[in-house]
């Protein structure tokens, strides 16, 4: 995994409470890691903070799987 | 545990930690005990998973903790969809989540509105202590909440039960919670001139009802929840039952936002009330846990039950719990509601701490120092709130 899959990874385990197994990139927040729709509104704030980058509503609303995340933040977290 | 203690005469109060204290007029409190090398210390992880537990306030995970030994104790476990819809929840508290409240205000502040979680507002909400308890126990029946500042715990348990006796439940989880403990509240009580703050180097001597060198209340914290039950539907199924609440007054004073009235007619007419609906004479009571919360007010509650009981005052005991573990606020009176059923239960009153010189002669029994073993059949509980609110509650022995 890159370097931000490592740290999307990170803040994904510590915020939901999951095994790093099932943190693969092809999970989803929902209905793979237990997440509810405020966990994930919770999980992209922990994104921007850590990756120093603003993600609007809309970009947030096609955030649902942990690889949407680590494509997200290689195009836009530099 | 707490119970043990509080008989055997021992304080909760302490130097407050987690936060800075030093330039705070009042630095102690009566702090749940977390270290693990104390008997009974509390571990939040026991009652909340560590994830979920971040995003609540403390008061919230305290009624998880007390909701779920109340449910357990008393054998409850609504399974069927008619159990769950005839089983509700009436948690108070009388300030909710200040902690988180302080927390979020300073990110908004140093980080911007885009930083706040979207679970401070589910975090603070007072009825979400309530309402974290409906979702784990499955209680579909009436959801409600009180906030009625220190009159929140007992306003709890009366309405709860008006709810069972107007037959809108079978069973209520009810009671009050609170986690006041942090600078802000701290330093807003102590601006209201109502805490100790003389006795900062002698934490164990601060919270002293009804003694002349009283002077404020000692903050506390947690929470209690009783398991309210229609008495044929607790007989039926076998239920230990502690005690049957006969009577639940209410009344205001209408007089000052934060000072009971000085005649103490708000709490005589509560108290009153109290009996009226229960159906007995005040000289049937046995026991009084006041609301005695070292403040000047405590003369006023006395006076008040003086009244009350005519010339049967010498043959009245009432003491004041908070000299054990401080004011816990919207959960004292939901606490000290325990402690009168556990005085009905055990034959024993609990002491009222502290009291070296009362500060006014009176022939009723204020229980100095030491626990007092007697026939208790029935109790009543005081709590009185900011605002001028009143609440007292009746419990009767149920006869074995």
């Amino acid at each position: 995994m890159s370097d931000i899959a490592e740290r999307v990874k990170k803040i994904v385990i510590e915020h939901l409470g999951v095994d790093s197994e099932k943190v693969v990139l092809g999970a989803s927040f929902i209905d793979d890691l237990g997440a509810d729709s405020l966990d994930t509104v919770e999980l992209v704030m922990a994104f921007e903070e850590e990756f120093g980058v603003e993600i609007p509503d809309d970009a947030a609303e096609t955030i649902l799987t942990v690889g949407d995340a680590v494509s997200f933040l290689e195009k836009n977290a530099g | 545990m707490t119970w043990k203690k509080i008989l055997e005469g021992q304080s909760g109060a302490r130097r407050v930690t987690g936060f800075e204290s030093d330039d705070l007029a009042c630095q102690i409190a009566c702090q749940i005990p977390r270290d693990p090398s104390v008997e009974g210390a509390y571990n939040p992880d026991d009652w909340m998973d560590p994830k979920e537990q971040r995003k609540v306030d403390d008061f919230i995970v305290y009624a998880m903790a007390a909701a779920d030994q109340a449910l357990a104790d008393a054998n409850w476990k609504p399974s069927t969809y008619d159990e769950q819809t005839r089983s509700g929840v009436l948690i108070g508290s009388g300030i909710g989540g200040l902690q988180g409240i302080e927390e979020a205000a300073n990110i908004l502040r140093d980080k911007g509105p885009r930083r706040i979680s979207p679970f401070f507002i589910p975090g603070r909400l007072i009825n979400l202590a309530g309402g974290q308890v409906s979702i784990r126990h499955g209680l579909k029946g009436p959801n409600h909440a009180v906030v009625t500042a220190c009159s929140t715990g007992a306003h709890a348990i009366g309405d709860a039960a008006r709810l069972i006796a107007f037959g809108d439940a079978d069973v209520m989880v009810a009671g009050g919670t609170e986690s006041p403990i942090c600078r802000l509240s701290l330093a807003g009580f102590a601006a209201c001139r109502a805490l100790s703050t003389s006795y900062n180097d002698q934490p164990a001597k601060a919270s002293r009802p009804y003694d002349k060198d009283r002077d404020g209340f000692v903050m506390g914290e947690g929470a209690g929840v009783v398991v309210l039950e229609e008495y044929d539907h607790a007989v039926a199924r076998g239920a230990r039952i502690y005690a049957e609440v006969i009577g639940y007054g209410l009344s205001g004073d209408a007089f000052h936002i934060t000072a009971p009235s000085e005649d103490g007619d708000g709490a005589f007419r509560c108290m009153s009330a109290a009996l009226k609906r229960a159906g007995v004479m005040a000289s049937d009571i046995d026991y009084v846990n006041a609301h005695g919360t070292s403040t000047m007010a405590d003369t006023i509650e006395l006076g008040a039950v003086e009244r009350l009981v005519g010339n049967a005052a010498n043959r009245l005991t009432m003491s004041s719990t908070k000299s054990s573990i401080g004011h816990l606020l919207g959960a004292a009176g939901a606490v000290e509601a325990i402690f009168s059923i556990l005085a009905i239960r055990d034959s024993i009153v609990p002491p009222t701490l502290n009291l070296d010189n009362p500060s006014v002669e009176t022939e009723i029994d204020l229980v100095a120092h030491k626990a007092k073993p007697m026939n208790v059949d029935i109790a009543l509980s005081n709590s009185f709130g900011f605002g001028g609110t009143n609440a007292s509650l009746v419990f009767r022995k149920v006869a074995a």
